[in-house]
This record gives C-alpha cells, sequence and structure tokens, in this order.
C-alpha cells in the first residue's frame, strides 16, 4: 500500500486494483444542467403545523427564492374537531357550551352571537334583561382586552421580544381573574345563554373590575412605551404585510386588519347589537394598512373597551338586583348556581325547593334540562364584533330543541386568505410578523 | 318539493309562527313553489317508534315548513333593494322571476331578514348586481354556508350566502338549492374572492360542487376523507361511555326530542 497523499473519504486510484470500473459526476453536459439548476433555485418549505411562530396549528407552504417568498400558502384543518356537527346533537342551550371552545381566546364572542341569534328566532330579543346585555357587553369587552393582549404578547414573542409577551400575560391575567369570579372558569366559561346569562355577577364584581382595570391599563402603559416607540419593532413591523382598502373588501376582511387601511366599519357602530348604539366609544381607524398599524389599532382599541367597561360598571350598579335572564319560564334555565366545596353547581337551596316542595318545578326542571326549549322554523344571521373581525352565526331551526345548521363565520378563518397576498415578495422573516398581524386562532379557524 | 308526499295543509302546520304561515299561503307569491317550504314531515315524539307507545303522540304528524314567499310591501329598505334588483336584471334581459325563485321575509318583527332564492343558474349574474349597482353595494360577502335538508327531495343541498353593504348598512341572505343527484352551483369567487375558503368548506361538508373555484379542495377535512361530514346522513360518531357505573350513549343515538 501507497503512503497516503492527501484526505480522501473513497480510496485513491491506485488501490483499485482489478480494474474496478470508476465514475464521476463531472464533465459531460451536466456543468450546464447544473448551471441551469443554480439559476431557478425553487425550494418549498413547510412552515408549521408545529412551528412556534405560526400562531397555533398553521401549516405555512412557502416557496422561497433565497429569502424572498415566491408563494405562501396556508393548509389548515389540524384542529377540526366538528363543533358545528356537535351542535346539532344537542339543545339550543347546550350550544353554548359547544362554541365557546371554537376561538378560544375570546369565548364570550361566540356565546353571544350564538344566544342572539337564537334570540332573534325565539323572538324574544326586546324582552333580554337590560343587566344582562350590560353583563354581556361588560364580559365581551374585557374577553376583546384579553384578546388583544394575547396577539400583542405572542406577536411580540414570535419577533423574539419575551417581554412584551411576559407584560401581556401579566395584565390578561388579570381579566381572566374577573371572568374566574364571574363564571366559575378562565375560559370556555358557557356563561351566555339564552335569554340573558347564567347567573348574576359577584356583588363585589364593581371593585374587582376597577382593580383590574387600573392594572391593566399600567400594563398597556408598558406595551405601549416596549412597542409603538421602539425603533427595532418599527422596522421590523412597518411596510410589512401591507394589504390596502382594494384588498381588505375582496377578500372579506374586517376588523382591525380592515381598520388599518381605513375604512371604519365596525359592526358595534354598523349593526348594533346588546345595546351598543348607547355606549359612548370610538373606532380607531389608520390609512398604512401594514402591521405597525394593526398593533397601534389594537392596542387603542383596548383603551377604547376599558372606556365601555367603566360604563358598564355604571349600568350594573344602576340596575343592581334585576334579573339577569328572561321573565319567560319557558325559556329561562331554570337552575340556579351556586358555588360549593366542591366547585360551582347547582345551588342546594333550589335542589332543595325543587325536590321537596314542588312536584311541577321539579317537572318544570327536568323537561327544560333534558328536552330543552323548542325554536320556531326559520333561520336567522348575527353578527358581533369579534376581537379580530366579524363574526358571523347562521342558525337554523326546524321547530325541534336543538339546532338544525348552526354554522360560525369565523373571521381568523376568512382573514387567513389574506396570507398569500400579504406575504408573497417579501422576506421569509416577515411572513411571521404578517401571520401575526392578521392574529389567527386556529380553534376558531378549524371549529 | 316535497316528493310523493301529500303536501300538508297550512292548518297542519305547527309552532307558534303559525298565524304568519297561514297569511302567507294566500300569497300570489313570486314562484311558482308551493309555500310554505315544507322541508321535512316529523312523526310522532319522544323518538317513540314502533310498538309500546301506548301514549298516542306516535300519531302526531308535524310537517316542517320554513318561512314562505312574504308578500308586499316587505317592509323597510326591502322593497326597494327587490325592485332596484329587478329593474337592473330586466336590463340585461333576464326576467325577474327566473332569477329569484321567491323573496322570502322572515323572522317576523322588527327584526326580519330578507331572503332571496335564487335560481342557481343566475347565481353569479345576481352577485354581480348586488355588487355593482350602487343602490344596492353589497360590497362585503361575509362567506357561504351549506344546510342540508335530506326530506326535501330535488333541493337537498342548499348553498347559503350572506351579503353586507358597508355603503347603505344592510344585510342580505341568498340561497340557492340543488338537488343531491346534481350538485352543483356556480362559484361566487369570480365576484367575491372572499368566498374562496368558504366553498370550500361547504364543498368539503356538504359536497356541493362549486363550478369555477380556482382549487376546490377539501380544506377542514383530510384530502382522502370519505364522505361529507355535515350531511344528515353522516353519523357523527362515539362511543358509549362509562360514568359513575352508568353507561352514557353516543349523542347520536340517545333519545332525541324533536
Amino acid at each position: 500500500m501507497t503512503a497516503q497523499t492527501g484526505y480522501h473519504a473513497t480510496p485513491a486510484v491506485d488501490d483499485l486494483a482489478g480494474g474496478t470500473p470508476m465514475f464521476e459526476a463531472s464533465g459531460g453536459d451536466w456543468d450546464e444542467i447544473a448551471r441551469e439548476v443554480v439559476g431557478e433555485e425553487r425550494i418549498v418549505v413547510n412552515m408549521g403545523p408545529q412551528h412556534p411562530s405560526t400562531h397555533g396549528v398553521l401549516r405555512l407552504m412557502l416557496e422561497i427564492d433565497g429569502e424572498t417568498v415566491t408563494e405562501a400558502r396556508c393548509g389548515v384543518g389540524y384542529l377540526h374537531t366538528g363543533i358545528e356537527k356537535n351542535m346539532e346533537f344537542r339543545t339550543w342551550t347546550q350550544g353554548t357550551t359547544f362554541c365557546t371552545r371554537m376561538d378560544y381566546l375570546a369565548p364570550f364572542f361566540q356565546e353571544t352571537a350564538f344566544c342572539l341569534a337564537t334570540e332573534k328566532l325565539l323572538g324574544i330579543t326586546d324582552d333580554v334583561p337590560e343587566r344582562a346585555s350590560v353583563v354581556r357587553v361588560l364580559m365581551m369587552e374585557l374577553n376583546r382586552v384579553a384578546s388583544h393582549l394575547v396577539c400583542l404578547g405572542t406577536g411580540g414573542n414570535e419577533m423574539g421580544a419575551t417581554t412584551v409577551m411576559t407584560v401581556a400575560f401579566t395584565a390578561r391575567e388579570e381579566i381572566l381573574r374577573v371572568f374566574e369570579a364571574v363564571t366559575g372558569l378562565r375560559m370556555n366559561h358557557a356563561y351566555v345563554r339564552p335569554g340573558g346569562v347564567a347567573q348574576d355577577v359577584p356583588d363585589d364584581l364593581g371593585d374587582q373590575v376597577r382593580h383590574a382595570l387600573r392594572e391593566v391599563r399600567k400594563y398597556l402603559g408598558q406595551l405601549g412605551d416596549l412597542l409603538l416607540a421602539n425603533p427595532i419593532f418599527r422596522a421590523r413591523l412597518t411596510d410589512v404585510g401591507t394589504l390596502d382598502l382594494t384588498g381588505c373588501m375582496a377578500l372579506g376582511i374586517t376588523g382591525p386588519v380592515l381598520r388599518s387601511a381605513g375604512l371604519p366599519y365596525d359592526v358595534r357602530k354598523a349593526f348594533p347589537y346588546c345595546g351598543y348604539e348607547t355606549y359612548d366609544f370610538d373606532v380607531p381607524t389608520s390609512t398604512n394598512a401594514d402591521s405597525y398599524d394593526r398593533v397601534v389599532l389594537r392596542v387603542e382599541e383596548c383603551y377604547q373597551s376599558l372606556r365601555i367597561v367603566e360604563q358598564c360598571l355604571q349600568r350594573l350598579a344602576a340596575t343592581a338586583e334585576q334579573p339577569v335572564m328572561v321573565a319567560d319560564r319557558k325559556i329561562a334555565w331554570p337552575a340556579q348556581l351556586a358555588v360549593g366545596a366542591d366547585g360551582q353547581g347547582n345551588s342546594l337551596e333550589h335542589i332543595r325547593t325543587i325536590m321537596g316542595t314542588s312536584m311541577e318545578a321539579l317537572i318544570h326542571h327536568f323537561k327544560l334540562v333534558t328536552e330543552g326549549f323548542r325554536v320556531p322554523v326559520g333561520q336567522a344571521w348575527q353578527t358581533v364584533e369579534h376581537p379580530r373581525g366579524e363574526l358571523g352565526v347562521h342558525v337554523v331551526s326546524d321547530g325541534g330543541t336543538r339546532p338544525y345548521r348552526a354554522h360560525f363565520r369565523d373571521p381568523s378563518f376568512n382573514n387567513l386568505q389574506a396570507v398569500s397576498v400579504m406575504c408573497e415578495g417579501g422576506q421569509v422573516a416577515d411572513v411571521v410578523v404578517a401571520v401575526a398581524s392578521l392574529d389567527p386562532v386556529l380553534g376558531g379557524v378549524d371549529r | 318539493m316535497s316528493g310523493e308526499r301529500p303536501v300538508p295543509q297550512p292548518e297542519e302546520v305547527q309552532g307558534p309562527r303559525q298565524g304568519e304561515l297561514v297569511t302567507d299561503s294566500g300569497s300570489a307569491g313570486t314562484g311558482s313553489l308551493p309555500q310554505p317550504e315544507v322541508v321535512d314531515v316529523r312523526r310522532g315524539l319522544f323518538g317513540a317508534r314502533g310498538s309500546g307507545d301506548t301514549s298516542g303522540y306516535g300519531g302526531l304528524v308535524q310537517p316542517v315548513a320554513m318561512p314562505g314567499a312574504a308578500e308586499r310591501p316587505y317592509g323597510g329598505w326591502f322593497d326597494e333593494a327587490v325592485d332596484v334588483l329587478a329593474e337592473v336584471l330586466a336590463a340585461r334581459g333576464v326576467p325577474f322571476d327566473e332569477a329569484v325563485e321567491r323573496v322570502v321575509v322572515d323572522p317576523p318583527g322588527a327584526r326580519a331578514e330578507l331572503t332571496l332564492w335564487v335560481a342557481r343558474e343566475r347565481l353569479v349574474t345576481v352577485c354581480q348586481i348586488l355588487r355593482d349597482d350602487p343602490d344596492l353595494r353589497f360590497e362585503l360577502s361575509l362567506g357561504v354556508s351549506g344546510v342540508h335538508y335530506p326530506h326535501d327531495v330535488g333541493r337537498e343541498l342548499h348553498a347559503v350566502y350572506h351579503l353586507t353593504s358597508v355603503t347603505h348598512g344592510r344585510r342580505l341572505r341568498l340561497e340557492v338549492a340543488c338537488p343531491d343527484a346534481d350538485p352543483h352551483v356556480p362559484s361566487t369567487t369570480p365576484v367575491y374572492p372572499a368566498n374562496d375558503w368558504h366553498e370550500r368548506e361547504t364543498f368539503d361538508f356538504f359536497g356541493i360542487v362549486f363550478d369555477g373555484h380556482p382549487g376546490l379542495a377539501r380544506i377542514e377535512m383530510p384530502d382522502d376523507w370519505p364522505g361529507h361530514p355535515q350531511r344528515k346522513d353522516y353519523p357523527l360518531g362515539g362511543i358509549p361511555v362509562e360514568y359513575k357505573g352508568a353507561t352514557v350513549p353516543p349523542p347520536d343515538t340517545r333519545r332525541q326530542y324533536s
């Protein structure tokens, strides 16, 4: 064996005794082919569904040329749980338990939209007590702030600003404590029911909310300082993920993304529900239509929501002791809830009354809880202003005790259609920013 | 419409809206469809079938009648919008009755919603007019939803479109029916690109084929999924669950009251 003269992964030619054939991947016409390949390098990258920066189980199929995204497509469906189908097999009241799980960051919006649609079919929209509407508005606006905080926090986190995330989630925690005090749960509340809400708010809610408002304001101020004037943040978001008004209208985009393009369309103003026309608040808009403006709008919307919450607190004080459920006993949920040793459940006092003293009350309770109420034949459409856009509910009743069909037009689902338009031609790193500015929640997208 | 079954008389219609339905049934209507729209006939109560029903409820016959065609005046801006639509359709040489099968106003009262039942051949034309005419200007489409009426023979699958006019502050619903044997509806994506994913979803869940859609693939279910899950003949699935010694049956096999 000759001495090794260089470093080779394969033996030197000398070692190949016996006429072993040798192949080389060079020469011939391959040089030409290799040049052509370099000229049209086309790489398809699968981003997600298990990727920390896609805001959930969103799959992005990116075709990239160097650092430029030439094509972007979304793949959804990884979180599809058939909630709409399930709702067809439960009573109208049980429906709120299902739809609250769609967009899990904004549960009160699905509940309220579904209940408003059901009430429209029942023809009891005007009979819903004022206090119930005030409680709904209070919960929705607090929920809007909580949802926007998650959007800002996770959006910041995806760009590497971890402090933004910790501040936002600390602020959200204050709101979740209020939710827990009112509904017993931090998410998936099923608190809004057809005809009103499940139970009245605790007596000391005013103090709790005021405390939460003070804290949230403080943290919102910190977030504003961290984000809005930060030159790195601005450079990262300005003119990224732009979608002008034409694009928004064509793709049916609503919510902060549409308002960042300059159209002050807000369902609370355009088609008021729950008495929103009587509250004093503004709809912020801007005209740059980029990711930075959407952050500014979300922060501003949080402050507007806090304004509404303060008005709700005044109205709650003015309507103390008033009912929170329709007077019609054929619809109103019969149970009274109370907090016991093992959590929230039926009030023992109520059970004692119906079990011990009134056979009719027991029958009524049994019938309404197991069978549910009948809803007249027809269909209804109700939309609410969700943190991410216009949430629509289409319910069809065949006159039975269960929805014949319940369809939710989730704003995240619709808005994700804009990903191609917002990302193509930009940088790979900007895809994360653009998707974060749409703020999709995949639980709502896939339902 | 209701196939071989006898068309129930309005007197048989159950439910709180009997008054309205009886009034509607006398109208001349805009289409040739029987009114109200009977989509199913429900027999019995409490899910009791066959022998063992000693209550007499087993003899109940209840037609499920969706609200029928409305009579003029429809109320509010509805008349004006329908008039404008008829005018523009006429200018394009399309008779109104041929494009719009019926006009439904429901639920009764101040919160009534306008529904136009559109012939599927004319759907895209109607959408184009609704979007482009300055007096209509329904520029925002909030998606497509499907409904399956398996007993409405010849019109089993419905596609429902919700349009919003930001300019005029109005809302409108379009409903298109197609038979299960020929589940084709023209795609509205040329007029409303926003309906792209919504039509994919409706195809995925109901099997309505939107002709002319740029890429009609399943969106929520896996690509190789058999069947269309939101159809009424598609089972919910589920397994019995044992809880505190008792066995709870899956939801679709529990007793149902409607």
